[in-house]
């Protein structure tokens, strides 16, 4: 029985190291495609969002201003997403898969010119990482501590949640975020600027992102390397496909990648079943839950199409 | 339409232009990190054109970027984007290097098994996210996200089988058998001075033409094409939108595919632990954008793609970094995703019309 507790704090502990950066890049990823505007770059936005808050962190020994940076690096590419798909009305897709060039290339790129051709960055001390919170309350090691100690950036990506949700659909911006996802011609006759609600969307999900990537470097791996994101954009992606294009249930994709990973921390020490198939679990279960749960998900109508406003 | 004006409206034209601009600002990223870019480029150009084995080494590089650069052409014709050729080319390989291990065939038949074998699964791979899509309306960007990861992890389950492991250990299969290998004759390799030239160059051609011809040629080809223009038109005119994602699916999980098997056939000849994915798939999806989704374009990117990443592996000696060719290729989508921009603007200054 005590086992049984202590694996489950394990696990917990696991999925809630897992999840934010994934989290932080779906709800990016929202933004985006509510808008209007298919955002595949998350990738390279996390990527360069990872990099940049390690170099920051290391150079100024202050994990939270590293973070921050990060999210401004993530933006940074919205803003050339943002000018190339809306300004020019280039191929939504296109332009996403030039980023997740741009973004690794640049960091890894950057990275070695730094740092003596090394393409990782120097290890991150303890005090220049993000903090873990509330580490005194119980005893290191009880189920407790794992399930409460862990990152603040990781509680706040849970509150981002339900800030975004409330965004989304209780407010103004919410309503004209939405509405230029779905028919960005009715927005305009009702005198909606959607070249700006798409701007700032798209923006947003590259801070986002960023704030995503720079989480993984600043919080469990302590430094940039090639392969510290890898993936991670893509699955953000699929998270948000999952949860229909909702903060809400994003979340909820986005804990099942969590919880999956969790699962195989623990299956994994016990060398019975190889560690390749348990990889697959959070890929299996995720098409699982497609078919027989979620089903298809409606892609905001006027996703992808550029918008051109009438003369 | 005079010869001026049709000059401006080829796309050939803005992609040279994207080129260009690509490396400009390659160029200036060098600068910026105190690099000379003339030195780097020189070193690019020598590491491709200085020997004819550099040549060669383009070449095998190429091939395997011809067919998923086909791969993701072929959906995109159709109104797919297959993100999942990067797990369709994994899969492709490992059937190869399984039936390359297992078998024990005279060589022509042997080869031609692997192929086959590798085009299967490839197709399989494929037509599982066309029919997750067209029988239960789910996303093919999920599907195919998913099902790359997969193919990954089986990949390296299938390399640390024993029976299909290295009896040294080593995160490698063993080596497949000589009969189903498809490297050039002796006095082309001595010729080349390049160890690793393979028929696989010729393979990738032949389904570029193959291709074209479905595309342009075949009724089949007018569907798909309908579907990838409007869905909904086509339906209007009688073709079934499911039954045309089914095949376009599975033909360019056939595509992919194949190129994994050409990469172990041709060059590997065995499948290694993977430590993260290897980006045939993604790079594919370069080559189609830079090739405009034409097989004959895609033939041209790849070997453009092949040479800047065998080039770009040379930029070290000089102690630049490598990854400037990813921002370069990067920088050329951006530019190419913009041409029409461009192609506007030179259209009014010089008359011509858009």
């Amino acid at each position: 029985m005590n086992t049984i507790i202590t694996d489950l704090g394990l696990i917990i502990n696991a999925m809630l190291i897992a999840t934010p950066p994934l989290l932080l890049a779906a709800l990016g990823s929202c933004f985006s495609e509510r808008s209007g505007v298919i955002n595949i770059g998350i990738e390279g936005m996390m990527t360069i969002g990872a990099f940049t808050g390690a170099v920051v962190a290391y150079f100024t020994g202050n994990g939270w201003f590293g973070f921050f940076c990060g999210g401004l690096a993530g933006a940074a590419f919205g803003v050339l997403h943002a000018v190339v798909c809306i300004s020019f009305n280039a191929d939504q897709t296109i332009a996403g898969t030039a980023i997740n060039f741009i973004g690794p290339g640049l960091a890894v790129f950057l990275c070695k010119a730094m740092f003596e051709n090394s393409s990782d960055s120097p290890a991150l001390d303890t005090a220049s990482k993000l903090p873990r919170m509330f580490t005194g309350v119980f005893k290191a090691g009880s189920f407790g501590y794992n399930v409460i100690a862990t990152y603040p950036a990781a509680y706040l990506s849970f509150v981002l949640v339900i800030v975004i949700w409330f965004i989304f659909y209780k407010t103004r911006f919410g309503m004209h975020l939405r509405a230029a996802g779905e028919h960005p011609e009715a927005c305009e006759t009702l005198g909606i600027n959607v070249y700006k609600v798409r701007y700032i969307c798209v923006i947003t999900s590259g801070f986002l992102a960023g704030l995503g990537g720079a989480f993984v470097t600043l919080s469990t791996v302590s430094q940039f390397r090639p392969s510290v994101i890898v993936g991670q954009g893509f699955i953000a992606i699929a998270a948000v496909i999952f949860g229909k294009f909702k903060p809400q249930g994003a979340l909820v994709g986005c804990l099942i990648f969590g919880f999956c990973n969790g699962i195989k921390s623990i299956l994994s020490q016990s060398n019975v079943v190889s560690p390749n198939l348990i990889s697959m679990i959070p890929y299996v279960v995720t098409l699982l839950a497609l078919i027989f749960f979620v089903g298809s998900s409606r892609v905001p109508a006027a996703n992808g199409k550029p918008f051109v406003r009438s003369k | 339409m005079n010869k001026k004006s049709k000059i401006l409206n080829s796309n050939a034209l803005y992609t040279f232009i994207a080129i260009i601009l690509g490396f400009i600002v390659g160029a200036i990223l060098l600068l910026i990190i105190g690099d000379d870019p003339i030195v780097a480029y020189s070193k690019l150009f020598t590491g491709v054109f200085g020997k004819p084995k550099f040549i060669a080494y383009s070449i095998v590089y190429a091939s395997p970027l011809i067919f998923t650069g086909l791969s993701v052409a072929f959906s995109f014709r159709t109104g797919v984007f297959n993100i999942g050729a990067e797990g369709q080319f994994v899969v492709g390989s490992i059937a190869a290097v399984v039936t390359g291990i297992l078998f024990d065939l005279p060589a022509p038949l042997h080869i031609l098994v692997c192929l086959i074998s590798a085009a299967a699964a490839g197709a399989l791979w494929g037509a599982v996210v066309g029919l997750l899509k067209v029988k239960r309306g789910i996303n093919e960007v999920l599907s195919y996200i998913m099902f790359n990861w997969i193919a990954f992890y089986l990949s390296n389950y299938v390399v640390n089988i024993a029976m299909f492991g290295r009896d040294s250990g080593g995160e490698a299969t063993k080596d497949i058998a000589e009969s189903a290998e498809i490297g050039a004759p002796e006095f082309l390799k001595t010729l080349t001075g390049c160890t690793d030239i393979n028929w696989g160059i010729l393979l990738a051609i032949g389904a570029a033409i193959l291709m074209w011809f479905i595309m342009e040629k075949t009724t089949l080809g007018f569907k798909l094409r309908a579907v990838g223009f409007s869905k909904t038109s086509a339906e209007y005119a009688g073709i079934s939108s499911n039954k045309v994602f089914m095949i376009s699916m599975s033909i360019s999980g056939i595509l992919a595919g194949l190129g994994g098997a050409v990469q172990v056939l041709g060059m590997q000849h065995r499948v290694s632990q993977f430590a993260t994915q290897e980006q045939y798939g993604f790079q594919g999806i370069t080559v189609a954008l830079i090739g405009a989704s034409n097989p004959i374009g895609c033939i041209f990117a790849a070997l453009f793609y092949g040479a800047m990443k065998y080039g770009g592996n040379k930029l070290t000696m000089v102690n630049v970094p490598a990854e400037v060719v990813n921002i370069i290729m990067g920088t050329i989508i951006v530019f190419i995703a913009v041409s029409h921009v461009f192609k506007r603007l030179l259209n009014k200054k010089t008359g011509g019309e858009a």
